[in-house]
């Protein structure tokens, strides 16, 4: 059964309806979080609806960033580097 | 020890019986101590047990109060799920090592004196090194080799701060250590945080763990990390430099996972990430601050240890350890991608499972302070985890590239030791509040809150959109990465050479001086010497020599033996004496 759902899901052919999926969960996200009352703001930051989703947005892309350059100029080896 | 029965006992001393037990009966035994401890600890009550006197000191192997306990528990529980999932394993070294290692750790938490800690904590060091021996690979031995010796300098480091604390203080007893500074206050912490992974004395977990076998590396991650924390938790709450030192290391591990390109060495990086949440939680001190970082130990032992299983179910069955040449396995091993993503889930704190209730208490801590900064870097940590171990492993692993590999699920006892530790993901993700009981400090804390759940799926959601967006630049390569190991992998390799070179050349040179110059003069002295020696000295020893076997030759006529001969000399004697005396005083 697991297998049969996993396979469903998974399926190229089934690529459209993922993505479609998955955008309406990034409308739900952004949206509801212009509704969800504040009830602890630690930071100004805090209170701008929608905030989260930037932050992640930027985070993950500044982190891609930093790992290619960093991999790219100095860090990333040959595996038998060492031998 | 009257009405407390030590947990360490059960696993040290069982450990010795496993090599005489065979088949069924040894899988059952396996199962059964963990089991015993797991009911030995929850039915302990708090209290100081097994106080001893040693040589003028205090000895104590119970001090168990909530902080000890719930390590106890969470300590117990996976060396019962890790049991399980190693069921298949026929080398009863391993297990017996394992047992040495979960029996210690736990030798560890309930120590209430530094001895006892630190000699608990050196078996660990030995104990779980032999984990990594264990694969019997060139790889492996190197590595464990290089394990042994980090941890050998953090545990010299440890004892010498104790003693330095000893004849600072006059007190063995293991607690809060006073911030003055002092050079055994840096050396105990130097020794603790060698063992927590904290940057730049981290990069034995990577090297070391993932060279492990696919079961080692389940307990490699749960105990020495996880003690380590606890101590630091014992003996350093509120110190500063530990804030920094854990959002230092929330980022340092997730940049590097993201590099990585073996499944376990990306997963071990993103130990040190996580640590860093638990350390900068400790650094705090606050009563939130402490709570976080110890229900983010807990939630997170189970949910490391199910990525940990279910990769290494992956490289249990195919084989292979590196993302680039995997790929397409959802079609084959279903169960174990479901698994693996509930481990996901958790440890980038989706709302309802169980990274959410104890990670947002760390970062809640952090706003508390009003510390702006970290709260900024440890959610991009967050971002950078969810990124790296539930979008980019897994998408490599088990979807991308159709690598086309034949696999199946792993044995049966690997998949019920996974659906243990998934199902405690999800039931304390749901329901937080046994966890939230145990802690050390009462909570006052709501993980669901509207913003918050909006708040951390905006995160997580976007983030995810980011890594659609860029997924092209994000495919795994054949590379390594560097970290701190290069200085002591390469600096053997400088010793080595200077060794062989410099030393070598100067070592031939004075080898040359002596033989064309000092050696000549040395001969011709020396046969000077022969000269005197024969025609003087023993000329002179053989003189006297016969002189004495002259003199002994006629004293051994004298000595005839017979009493009457001795009478009459003593008789002709005193006559000679007398004649003497009236000759000579007379005259």
């Amino acid at each position: 059964m697991i297998k049969g759902m996993v396979n469903y899901i998974c399926c190229p052919e089934n690529a459209g309806k993922r993505k479609v999926i998955f955008y309406s969960i990034l409308v739900l996200v952004f949206a509801s979080d212009f509704i969800a009352s504040r009830h602890h703001v630690a930071f100004a930051w805090d209170a701008i609806p929608g905030w989260s989703a930037f932050y992640g947005f930027v985070s993950c892309v500044s982190i891609i960033a930093v790992f290619k350059f960093l991999g790219k100029v100095w860090l990333l080896k040959k595996e038998d580097y060492y031998d | 020890m009257t009405d407390w029965f030590h947990p360490s006992i059960l696993f040290i001393a069982g450990a010795f019986l496993i090599p005489f037990l065979k088949g069924n009966v040894r899988k059952a035994y396996l199962v059964l101590i963990p089991a015993l401890a797991m009911i030995a600890v929850f039915s302990t009550a708090e209290g100081t047990y097994g106080t001893h006197s040693f040589l003028g000191h205090e000895i104590i192997f119970g001090k168990v109060d909530k902080l000890s306990l719930v390590f106890s528990y969470v300590f117990t529980l996976m060396a019962f799920i890790g049991m399980v999932y190693s069921l298949h394993v026929e080398d009863p070294g391993q297990h017996m090592a394992a047992f040495l290692y979960v029996g210690s750790s736990l030798g560890a938490v309930f120590a209430g004196d530094y001895f006892t800690l630190f000699i608990f904590w050196e078996i660990m060091a030995f104990t779980s090194a032999y984990l990594i021996f264990a694969k019997r690979e060139r790889r492996s031995i190197e590595a464990g080799f290089r394990y042994l010796l980090v941890h050998v300098f953090g545990g010299a480091c440890l004892l010498g701060g104790i003693i330095l604390h000893y004849t600072d203080t006059g007190s063995t007893l293991f607690g809060p250590i006073e911030h003055n500074g002092s050079m055994g206050f840096y050396l105990i912490m130097i020794g603790f945080i060698v063992n927590a992974a904290v940057p730049p004395l981290h990069a034995w977990l990577p090297d070391a763990y993932p060279e492990s076998t696919v079961t080692g590396t389940v307990f490699l991650s749960i105990f020495t990390t996880k003690v380590a924390l606890y101590v630091l938790a014992r003996a350093f709450p509120g110190t500063e430099i530990l804030v920094w030192f854990g959002t230092m290391m929330a980022l340092y591990g997730v940049i590097y996972a993201t590099m990585e390109n073996d499944c376990r060495r990306l997963l071990a990086y993103h130990m040190v990430s996580q640590l860093g949440y638990m350390i900068a939680g400790v650094g705090m001190g606050t009563e939130i601050g402490l709570n976080g970082a110890i229900a983010h130990a807990f939630t997170y032992i189970i949910y490391k240890g199910l990525l940990f299983m279910a990769a290494g179910s992956v490289i249990y069955v195919t084989g292979i350890r590196k993302l680039s040449e995997m790929g397409g396995l959802y079609k084959t091993m279903p169960l174990t991608f479901i698994l693996y993503m509930i481990g996901g889930f958790s440890i980038s704190a989706f709302p309802f499972f169980s990274g959410f209730v104890s990670k947002s208490m760390v970062v809640a801590a952090a706003s508390h302070d009003h510390r702006a900064v970290v709260t900024l870097l440890l959610t991009i940590a967050s971002s950078g985890t969810f990124l790296s171990t539930t979008l980019k492993l897994p998408y490599h692993m088990f979807f991308g590239h159709d690598s086309g590999i034949k696999a199946k699920e792993p044995p049966l006892n690997m998949l019920i030791g996974m659906g243990i530790a998934a199902f405690l993901c999800i039931a304390i993700g749901v329901f937080p509040g046994p966890l939230y009981s145990v802690l050390p400090y009462p909570v006052d804390f709501e993980p669901y809150t509207g913003d918050h759940i909006t708040g951390s799926l905006g995160i997580l959601m976007f983030t995810a959109l980011g890594f659609f967006m860029l997924l092209k630049y994000l495919h795994p390569k054949n590379l390594i990465s560097l970290d701190t190991d290069w200085s002591y992998r390469m600096g053997s390799r400088v010793f080595m050479r200077i060794a062989k070179g410099p030393v070598g050349v100067y070592e031939g040179f004075i080898t040359e001086v002596s033989n064309t110059i000092a050696l000549p003069v040395i001969y011709s002295f020396a046969g000077i010497g022969l000269w005197i020696d024969r025609n003087i000295v023993d000329r002179f020893v053989n003189g006297v020599a016969n002189f004495v076997l002259t003199i002994s030759a006629s004293v051994r006529r004298i000595q005839t033996g017979f009493l009457q001969h001795y009478a009459l000399g003593m008789v002709i004697g005193i006559m000679v004496i007398i004649i003497i005396y009236s000759l000579v005083g007379g005259g």
